[in-house]
C-alpha cells in the first residue's frame, strides 16, 4: 500500500527549484491503464514488421558481404594517385610539390622528392606514403592539388591484418590509372581529361608559334647574311 | 497540457505564442551591440561609469571586420559590474552565453587584438590569462556584450572572481578554464577539474604546454612527431 | 515504516548520513548515456539526492589542435564535434571565420547552406526520437525506424559531399562544390515523403501511456532558471521561452523564410520530445521554401582562398541555432594562418549545467529519461 501511495504522490514532487504547483491544469496522475495509445504504437510496430517483407522502403537490411549497399560515385574514402597511359612511373601526374602534405590536417602523407645525381629535382616522387590509419577522409588533399594528381577513391574494404605495413600505402598501391578514375567518377574524370587536353593543345600551339617565329627569324638572318655576302662579292667584282 | 489530440492541434502547443514578444514577427528585431550602432556600446559604457565609477571599465576596440568591441573590467569589480548589468531593468543582460579563456604569455600581443584607447597602455608587464564573457539580453534582444577580465600573472595570482552566483551557466565553463588554463575562480562552489582527470597536474591549453613523452610508432612522422621519433629510435 | 514513507517530505532532501545513501556510478559505458558520460548519483532508496556528472572521456583538446592547424584544417575537425549533426558545426565555424575576416557569401551558397542545415536538423531530431525511445526501454526497434529514415538523408549527403557524416563541406565564402544534377529533386521527394514518417513516429509516441507516464512532469524548471543557466535550444523553447537564434539574430538568409517557432508549455521531458517533432515539421517547411527559391550562381565567393588564408587581426564570436542549442565559435586571430584562440561554445556541455537540478527528488529511472531529453553528444561536451 505504501508503495502505491508513494507513487501517487510522486507527481507532486518537483525538482529542487522549489516549484510546487502546476500552473496549467490539475496534476494528472502518472499511472494509467494501458489503452489506445499503446495499441496505436503496437500497430505501428506490426505494420513495420509485416511490410518489411514486401515493401522496398522498409526492407533496409543489406546482406553484406554477399550483397553490397549501393554507394554514390562521389563517395570519398582514401586518396589515390592518378597516372596517364599505362606506365605508373612515367605517366604519374604527381610532381612531388608537397602541397597535399602540408595541407593534410592529420599529416598522414609523407613525400620524398626524387632527385638526380646532381641534386636537381626530377619532378616526381621517390616516396609517397599515406598512412590510412591516420587519414581522416576529408578530401582536402584532392582539393588543393594543382596537378590533377591526387583524388579520393571510393574503396572501403581496406582492412588488413598487418597493422603498420598493411595500412601504409606506398606508390605501388596508390597509383591508379586515369581509366580507373574515369570508371569511378565519369563526370569529374571527363572534365579533368578535357581540361588537360585543352591545356596540352594550348601549350603545343604556343610552342609551335614560338618554333615558327624562331624559324622565320633564322631564315631572315640567313637571307640577310646571304644578301650581304652577295653584295660584298658583287662589290668585289666591280671594284 | 493533456495528451494532445493530433487532429485538433494545429501542430503547435496551445500556448505557443504565450512567450512571444512584439518584435517577433519574422524580421530581425535584434540589435547587434557593436556592429550596427557603435553608440549603443558607448552609451552603455557611459552608464557603467555613472553607476560604478570605481569599477574602472575601459573600452577595447576590435580591429577586425567583426567590430565586436569589448569592455575590460578589473577582476575585483567584475561581480558588481555583472550584477549591475543583469539586475538593472533596462540593461537586463540575463544570459551568459560563453566564457572563453585565453593565454597571453606576451602582453603586447593582447593589445593588438583588443586595442586600448589612446594613451592607455597595458598595465601588465608579465604575461597574463584572460577570461572573455559574452553576454546577451533575451528580453531586449541585444548582444553580444563582450567583457574581458585579466589576471595579474600566469602563476600564483591567476585568480578571478567566479560569476556562478550571478550566472549559473558559468559553472561548468569556469571549471573548464580552471582545468585547461589554470585560472582560479574564487567563490566557485565546486572548482575542480572537469575534462582532465583529477590527478592531472598541468594545464593543456596554455601556450607553453608540453605534451608528455608518450611516443607511439607512426609510419609517417612529421616535424614534431619526427623529433620525438628520433629521441626514441636514434638509428 | 509505512507511515514514515508516506509522510516523508520529498521536496526537502532528507538529512541522511552519507553512508546511508546508495552511491551509483552510472557509466561511462552504458547503452543509454549517449556516449562516454558518467554520473555519480547518490540515492536515498530510489530518490536522487545528488548527481554529479563526470565527463572528459572523449576530450581530444580540439581547441589546441585548431591552434596548431590552419583555419581550413579545422573544418574536418568540426565535423567530429557533434557528430550527429556535422553540417551544422561546419556552418557555425564557417560563419565565425567569415565574420572574422569579413567575407561575403553568394546567394546560391546561402540557400545551399540553409537546405543542408535544415536537413541536418531533421537527422538530429530523428536520431533523438530513436534514442529517447531506446532510453525508455524500447530496445532499439523505434531507433531502427528512425535510423532508416536518417539513412535517406545521409545518402543525399553522400551524393553531395562525398561522405555520409563527416561532410567537411562548408568553406569560407560558400560551399565546397555545387549541387550535382538532380540532387535538388531528390531532396524535394524526400521532403514530401518525410511527413508520413513523422506521422508514424507520432503515432508511436503522442498518446502512448507508457511515454506519458515516464515523461510527464519530469525535469521542468522555471524559465528564468533556464536562461540563467545558459540553456538554449529545444530545452529552452519547451519551457516557453521564445528564443531561437534563427529568428532572434538571423544568420545567413533565415529572415526570408516563413516558419514558426514551436513553444512548449511546462518544459518537462514530454514537451521536449514533442517540440522536436514540431521543429522537424517547421524544418520541412523551410526546406520546401528554400528549394523553390534556390537561385543559380556561384557556390563560393570567387576570391575565397583555400590555401594561405590569413584573416586580419581581430576577434569574432558567431553563433548559430544548432539542433541542440546555441552553437558558437569564438575566434581570435593574430594575423597568422593559425588561430590564436579557437573556442567552441558547446550547447550540450552547457545544457548539462542544470542536470542535477532537474533530477533532484526524482527516481533513478527518471534520470535516464531527463538525460535523454537534454540530447547531448559527448563529442561536443568534451571536444
Amino acid at each position: 500500500m505504501s508503495i502505491f501511495k508513494k507513487w501517487r504522490g510522486h507527481s507532486a514532487r518537483r525538482p529542487g527549484s522549489g516549484q510546487n504547483a502546476r500552473t496549467t491544469m490539475a496534476a494528472p496522475t502518472r499511472w494509467s491503464m494501458p489503452g489506445l495509445g499503446l495499441f496505436k504504437g503496437l500497430a505501428v510496430t506490426a505494420r513495420n514488421m509485416i511490410q518489411s517483407y514486401y515493401r522496398k522502403e522498409r526492407m533496409t537490411t543489406v546482406q553484406y558481404p554477399e550483397e553490397r549497399a549501393p554507394i554514390s560515385p562521389n563517395f570519398r574514402n582514401f586518396p589515390f594517385l592518378c597516372y596517364d597511359g599505362d606506365d605508373p612511373v612515367a605517366g604519374l601526374r604527381c610532381t612531388a610539390c608537397s602541397i597535399c602534405e602540408k595541407e593534410c590536417p592529420p599529416q598522414c602523407i609523407y613525400i620524398v622528392l626524387d632527385r638526380d645525381e646532381n641534386g636537381k629535382s626530377l619532378k616526381r616522387p621517390k616516396l609517397f606514403d599515406i598512412d590510412i590509419s591516420v587519414c581522416m577522409n576529408c578530401g582536402i588533399c584532392a582539393e588543393v592539388c594543382p596537378f590533377d594528381s591526387i583524388y579520393m577513391d571510393g574503396q572501403y574494404e581496406m582492412s588488413t591484418t598487418d597493422r603498420f605495413g598493411g595500412l601504409l600505402l606506398g606508390l605501388g598501391r596508390l597509383a591508379k590509372s586515369a581509366d580507373y578514375h574515369m570508371k569511378l567518377r565519369p563526370l569529374e574524370a571527363s572534365e579533368v581529361v578535357a581540361r588537360r587536353k585543352a591545356d596540352e593543345e594550348k601549350k603545343l600551339a604556343a610552342q609551335a608559334a614560338k618554333d615558327a617565329k624562331a624559324k622565320a627569324a633564322k631564315e631572315a638572318t640567313a637571307k640577310a647574311a646571304a644578301e650581304t655576302q652577295a653584295a660584298a662579292a658583287g662589290k668585289g667584282e666591280t671594284a | 497540457m493533456t495528451a494532445p489530440d493530433r487532429n485538433s492541434m494545429d501542430r503547435e502547443s496551445p500556448d505557443s505564442h504565450a512567450g512571444e514578444l512584439p518584435s517577433q514577427s519574422g524580421e530581425a528585431g535584434f540589435t547587434a551591440l557593436q556592429s550596427e550602432s557603435p553608440d549603443s556600446l558607448a552609451s552603455l559604457l557611459a552608464r557603467l561609469h555613472d553607476a560604478l565609477p570605481q569599477a574602472g571599465v575601459t573600452l577595447r576596440t576590435n580591429p577586425g571586420p567583426a567590430a565586436q568591441h569589448s569592455l575590460l573590467v578589473e577582476p575585483t569589480h567584475l561581480t558588481e559590474v555583472c550584477r549591475f548589468l543583469r539586475d538593472t531593468p533596462d540593461m537586463a543582460f540575463d544570459f551568459l552565453s560563453n566564457v572563453t579563456g585565453v593565454d597571453w604569455p606576451d602582453p603586447a600581443k593582447a593589445d593588438t587584438v583588443a586595442v586600448p584607447a589612446e594613451g592607455e597602455a597595458n598595465a601588465s608587464a608579465s604575461g597574463f590569462l584572460e577570461v572573455i564573457y559574452h553576454l546577451y539580453s533575451t528580453t531586449r534582444r541585444v548582444g553580444p556584450l563582450v567583457l574581458r577580465a585579466r589576471t595579474a600573472d600566469r602563476g600564483d595570482n591567476a585568480k578571478i572572481p567566479s560569476l556562478v552566483a550571478i550566472y549559473r551557466s558559468a559553472e561548468f565553463q569556469e571549471r573548464e578554464i580552471f582545468d585547461l588554463f589554470g585560472v582560479e575562480f574564487t567563490g566557485h562552489p565546486d572548482l575542480r577539474r572537469i575534462l582532465m582527470w583529477d590527478e592531472f597536474t598541468d594545464h593543456p591549453m596554455r601556450k607553453d604546454y608540453v605534451a608528455p613523452d608518450d611516443y607511439e610508432y607512426e609510419p609517417t612522422p612529421h616535424d614534431a612527431v619526427l623529433e620525438k621519433a628520433k629521441r626514441h629510435y636514434p638509428a | 515504516m509505512i507511515s514514515d514513507l508516506a509522510n516523508s517530505s520529498s521536496s526537502a532532501a532528507p538529512a541522511l548520513d552519507d553512508d546511508q545513501l546508495l552511491h551509483v556510478s552510472l557509466g561511462p559505458q552504458h547503452p543509454s548515456t549517449h556516449g562516454v558520460f558518467r554520473m555519480n548519483v547518490a540515492l536515498d532508496g530510489e530518490t536522487v539526492v545528488s548527481l554529479k556528472p563526470v565527463f572528459g572521456y572523449l576530450h581530444r583538446n580540439h581547441e589546441k589542435i585548431a591552434e596548431n592547424a590552419t583555419y581550413l584544417s579545422s573544418m574536418p575537425y568540426t565535423d567530429r564535434l557533434d557528430y550527429i549533426c556535422p553540417l551544422s558545426n561546419n556552418w557555425a565555424y564557417a560563419n565565425a571565420v567569415e565574420k572574422l575576416a569579413g567575407i561575403e557569401v553568394p546567394e546560391r551558397a546561402q540557400y545551399m547552406r540553409v537546405i543542408l542545415a535544415e536537413l541536418t536538423r531533421l537527422i538530429n531530431h530523428t536520431a533523438f526520437a530513436g534514442f529517447i525511445l531506446g532510453d525508455m526501454g524500447a530496445w532499439g526497434s523505434a531507433l531502427m525506424y528512425a535510423f532508416r529514415e536518417r539513412e535517406l538523408i545521409l545518402d543525399l549527403f553522400e551524393d553531395l559531399t562525398g561522405a555520409r557524416m563527416m561532410a567537411n563541406f562548408m568553406r569560407f565564402g560558400g560551399c565546397r562544390n555545387d549541387l550535382p544534377a538532380g540532387w535538388a529533386n531528390k531532396v524535394s521527394e524526400l521532403v514530401n515523403g518525410y511527413g508520413a514518417f513523422l506521422d508514424e513516429m507520432e503515432d508511436l509516441l503522442i498518446g502512448n501511456e507508457i511515454l506519458l507516464a515516464r515523461t510527464r512532469d519530469i525535469g521542468a524548471l522555471p524559465k528564468d532558471v533556464l536562461i540563467n543557466g545558459g540553456i538554449t535550444g529545444p530545452m529552452l523553447r519547451a519551457a516557453g521561452v521564445n528564443y531561437d537564434i534563427r529568428k532572434v539574430e538571423p544568420y545567413g538568409i533565415y529572415q526570408r523564410f516563413d516558419f514558426r517557432i514551436p513553444l512548449g508549455g511546462t518544459g518537462d521531458c514530454y514537451d521536449r520530445i514533442m517540440i522536436r517533432f514540431l521543429e522537424m515539421r517547421e524544418s520541412l517547411k523551410i526546406l520546401r521554401q528554400a528549394l523553390d527559391q534556390l537561385p543559380e550562381g556561384p557556390f563560393v565567393h570567387p576570391k575565397a582562398k583555400i590555401r594561405n588564408f590569413k584573416p586580419p587581426v581581430g576577434e569574432a564570436y558567431a553563433r548559430v541555432e544548432g539542433p541542440k542549442g546555441e552553437l558558437g565559435f569564438h575566434l581570435l586571430s593574430d594575423g597568422s594562418a593559425n588561430p590564436y584562440r579557437y573556442r567552441v561554445r558547446p550547447p550540450s556541455f552547457i545544457n548539462l549545467t542544470l542536470l542535477e537540478d532537474m533530477c533532484l527528488g526524482l527516481d533513478l529511472a527518471d534520470v535516464v529519461v531527463i538525460l535523454g531529453s537534454i540530447d547531448i553528444v559527448l563529442g561536443e561536451v568534451d571536444r
